[in-house]
């Protein structure tokens, strides 16, 4: 199978809980249609959840008639997964990106400490009032397996 | 979906399917209920059919874990899945809630 396969999904859903699933099949569906290691998609999965999750739960406070856009793309071994709100924004992005930081004593703070765990790389991009995008990003492609790609 | 049963004092607690924040919810509710209503004294988590975690599971687990312990009461968890196991590894929630490989084990609180 071609790790390579150049791919992009979008989709858009409204701002219910149940929606968090449909978000990991998504992505899940996806990144499985190359060669991935069990753990390397259970952290995707794991990383989009906790994302679409904020969303839902902080950006728009539970209110459920709100949308969330989430967007993926596989370029060159490469994948991006933008998630986006029109909520109210995070005030200190560094503060809710920190170890153990959360709003509500029910959660344990891990949420961004596993997106940045699971991927290479997060970067959150928020205004106050507008709204907060998640961009994840994660080589798919292991050392290995690039080396052998090479040798190709 | 959450299913409870009890063993005398202990109160098993089944989940099936991603505890994420929509099962994490009803968790929550139904064990909060349940140990406002009746005694318990272990709160067990059967883990076997649980496929994925997310803070919002963990969340929740932590969150019972304090309740029952303000009763006096203990809670662990078994049948953890190698997926899920490593999430609640990487939570440090491992280090207040143990972990048994069966439900008998997790009754007795023994070490398999």
């Amino acid at each position: 199978m071609d790790k390579n396969k150049e791919n992009f999904v979008r989709l858009q859903f409204t701002s219910i809980p149940d929606n968090v699933a449909l978000a990991r099949v998504l992505i899940s569906s996806l990144v499985a249609q190359g060669d991935i290691t069990l753990t390397d998609l259970e952290e995707i999965k794991v990383a989009v959840s906790e994302a679409v999750s904020n969303s839902v739960i902080h950006g728009y406070q539970g209110q459920e008639d709100k949308l969330v856009t989430i967007e993926a793309s596989i370029s060159k071994g490469i994948l991006k997964v933008l998630i986006e709100d029109q909520g109210v924004g995070i005030e200190d992005v560094e503060q809710a990106m920190s170890p153990a930081f959360s709003t509500d004593p029910e959660r344990m703070g891990l949420g961004f400490v596993f997106m940045q765990s699971f991927m290479d790389d997060v970067q959150v991009i928020s205004t106050l009032g507008k709204g907060t995008k998640v961009i994840l990003e994660k080589n798919l492609i292991k050392e290995n397996q690039a080396c052998s790609h090479l040798a190709n | 979906m959450v299913s409870v049963k009890f063993k005398n004092d202990n109160l098993i607690v089944k989940i099936i399917g991603d505890f994420d924040l929509v099962i994490a919810k009803e968790f929550r509710e139904k064990v909060d209920k349940l140990l406002m209503d009746r005694p318990v004294n272990n709160l067990i988590l059967d883990a076997t059919e649980i496929s994925f975690i997310d803070s919002s599971g963990l969340g929740a687990l932590l969150g019972r874990y304090k309740l029952i312990q303000q009763k006096g009461g203990r809670m662990s968890i078994f049948g953890v899945k190698p997926s899920v196991f490593r999430i609640l590894e990487l939570s440090g929630i491992l280090k207040i809630i143990p972990i048994f490989t069966t439900e008998s084990l997790a009754l007795e609180r023994k070490e398999a």
